[in-house]
């Protein structure tokens, strides 16, 4: 850039008609009580996020392709711009060309509105997810914080929100099985009530020790916690990864894609979808993955803060947030192009036995360790868990889960098939 | 602006309410009921209850509901099956049944309403915490405090229930 445009952007950047806007809109959040001057701000937000957050959905896509491809061996989309990179662009012409075919069976007005409310909640999440903040050490003199987060809408009981919103994707998914009067839809959104109810309960549990923690349930407050101690997948390791997997099992990502098992159901809740309606349900999935890549971020590894390189300014905070994120957005995707699809009764047998009482024993565990005020306490349960696990194998090696795995997806003779 | 946001909200969940009990799809009345938790989850936020309204989407909308949603389209009742229900005797337990749950609801409201902000005067008066009673503290600290034996009993009842439908569906299996 040379010196005159430099300047130039200096001017801008520092003349008063944009700061006058800035203050106006109050993008900071202190703003000045001027109400249509906030609300106009955060429609401002709004309409950037839900973008944004559509925009990654539509990369993710691209991603999964290129990254399976190239997991498998080979190239990938790459023919529509630089790397494939538009190739959710031509996917989106496709999908809004095609011809948009209602059955003549289906349930009209619950088959329509299945995959916006499939959509909407997986958007309507980010409202509360603290994207990025600011460091104000004089904060923490008043008695705060000194990592102020900013997020769409700065509510005290985040993580309630979060979990409530989460538990409303489901209605989009059992509604568009049950709307489309087909057997395999049916059973696809019985799959997936089921699963997610089941699942629900190991997440909220999870998220139960870093509330017990940081003793908020303010999710700027629990940013603020990790970063004046340390990440939460360090204090709480058992909680992360149940929480990884519950979040993998609620998104309907493998190896817990049972509701859409392609083998089993031909394509589950939304077999009788086509165009935009179909694309819909595709988009909410990879939506879904997109913010709870960024909850994961937020609750278990630090937010925005990434031991004080935030401290720089906001936009390195933001550039710290989406980095982690899209880190866990490639695990989503790295995971399902290497594990193998989950049977329904494993599923169900992995939710109910192991995980539930194991969350539970763990927020028992993480209140006994704040109670002693030990920390390693908690690391009491996955050591043990682990190091039993190893022990089973060592000993038993027939009996445990590894060579159970081989012989499901080896050949089964005629007998052992019917079992 | 809150009184408006007020009316709005009732007149959705008074309009969905009726709508859920007048409809013949099951799946449909479930649906409009959701509906309605929402619009009561907003009459909540304008009291500034914000954790009530998140739990009451969080376990009616999200989890009981779905709950229902999950028996009806496994059940999947057919017309004729449906036609049973509007039989005579049916209507008269219903109206019998609706007419105990508003004597009821009655009878709570205008009996108790006092006698809790009195007694949530004293406990506060009582050198008790400072707190806002829509919080999640403030919730908690009626729960765990002034109601603590209240809350226990009702979690045994609603354990004693869930072990009687286990036992009930253990016992056909086998």
């Amino acid at each position: 850039m040379n010196p005159a445009s430099t300047s130039l952007v200096t001017q801008f950047v520092s003349s008063p008609v944009l700061a006058g806007l800035y203050d106006w809109l109050s993008l900071h959040p202190d703003h000045g009580g001027d109400l249509i001057g906030w609300a106009v701000g955060r429609l401002v937000l709004i309409l950037v996020i839900v973008n944004v957050t559509l925009v990654m959905a539509a990369l993710l896509v691209w991603a999964e392709r290129r990254v399976s491809a190239w997991m498998q061996d080979r190239l990938g989309p790459n023919r529509v711009g630089p790397q494939g990179l538009l190739q959710p662009l031509a996917d989106l012409g496709k999908f809004i060309f095609k011809e948009d075919f209602d059955p003549g069976h289906v349930n009209r007005w619950m088959y329509l509105i299945a995959p916006l409310i499939a959509l909407v909640p997986a958007l309507i999440t980010f409202a509360v997810i603290p994207y990025t903040g600011v460091y104000e050490p004089d904060a923490q003199v008043e008695g705060g914080w000194a990592w102020n987060s900013w997020a769409v809408a700065d509510v005290n009981i985040g993580v309630l929100y979060i979990l409530a919103i989460t538990s409303l994707a489901v209605y989009g998914l059992a509604l568009g099985g049950w709307s489309s009067n087909s057997k395999y839809s049916l059973l696809g959104g019985v799959r997936a009530s089921a699963q997610m109810i089941s699942y629900e309960l190991s997440l909220g549990l999870a998220v139960v020790s870093v509330v017990l923690i940081s003793s908020s349930l303010h999710l700027g407050d629990i940013v603020a916690y990790q970063a004046n101690t340390t990440w939460f997948v360090f204090q709480q390791p058992l909680a992360f990864f149940i929480f990884l997997v519950a979040a993998y099992a609620e998104t309907n990502r493998l190896p817990f894609d049972l509701p859409e098992a392609e083998s089993e159901l031909v394509a589950g809740y939304h077999t009788e979808y086509s165009a935009m309606k179909f694309a819909a349900f595709f988009l909410a999935e990879y939506v879904n993955m997109f913010v709870g890549s960024a909850l994961v971020v937020t609750l278990f590894c630090g937010g925005w803060t990434f031991f004080g390189l935030e401290t720089a300014g906001w936009l390195a905070a933001l550039a710290i947030f989406a980095v982690k994120t899209l880190f866990f957005c490639f695990v989503f995707i790295w995971v399902r192009w290497t594990l193998p699809r989950f049977r329904y009764d494993q599923l169900m047998r992995l939710g109910w036995s192991w995980f539930i009482p194991v969350a539970l024993a763990n927020v028992v565990l993480t209140a006994t360790a704040i109670a002693l005020d030990r920390t390693w306490v908690a690391w009491i349960l996955p050591g043990v868990l682990v190091l039993g696990g190893l022990l089973a194998a060592w000993i038993a090696p027939g009996h445990v889960a590894v060579p159970r795995l081989a012989e499901r997806t080896a050949p089964v003779s005629g007998e052992e098939g019917s079992r | 602006m809150t009184e408006v946001l007020f009316y709005c909200f009732a007149a959705v969940a008074i309009a969905s309410a009726v709508i859920a009990i007048s409809r013949k799809n099951a799946v449909a009345s479930a649906l409009w009921l959701v509906l309605m938790f929402f619009a009561l989850a907003g009459t909540y936020v304008l009291l500034e209850a914000w954790f009530v309204a998140v739990i009451q989407i969080l376990v009616y909308a999200g989890a009981i509901m779905v709950l229902f949603l999950f028996v009806i389209m496994l059940v999947d009742l057919k017309s004729e099956e449906l036609a049973v229900m509007g039989a005579p005797r049916f209507r008269a337990l219903g109206l019998l049944t609706s007419a105990l749950f508003l004597a009821v609801a009655v009878f709570v409201v205008l009996n108790t309403r006092e006698t809790f902000v009195a007694a949530a005067d004293t406990w506060d008066r009582g050198g008790a915490l400072e707190v806002e009673s829509g919080s999640a503290a403030g919730i908690g600290h009626y729960l765990f405090h002034r109601w603590v034996l209240a809350f226990e009993v009702t979690s045994v009842l609603l354990l004693s229930g869930m072990l009687g439908a286990v036992i009930l569906t253990k016992r056909r299996l086998t």
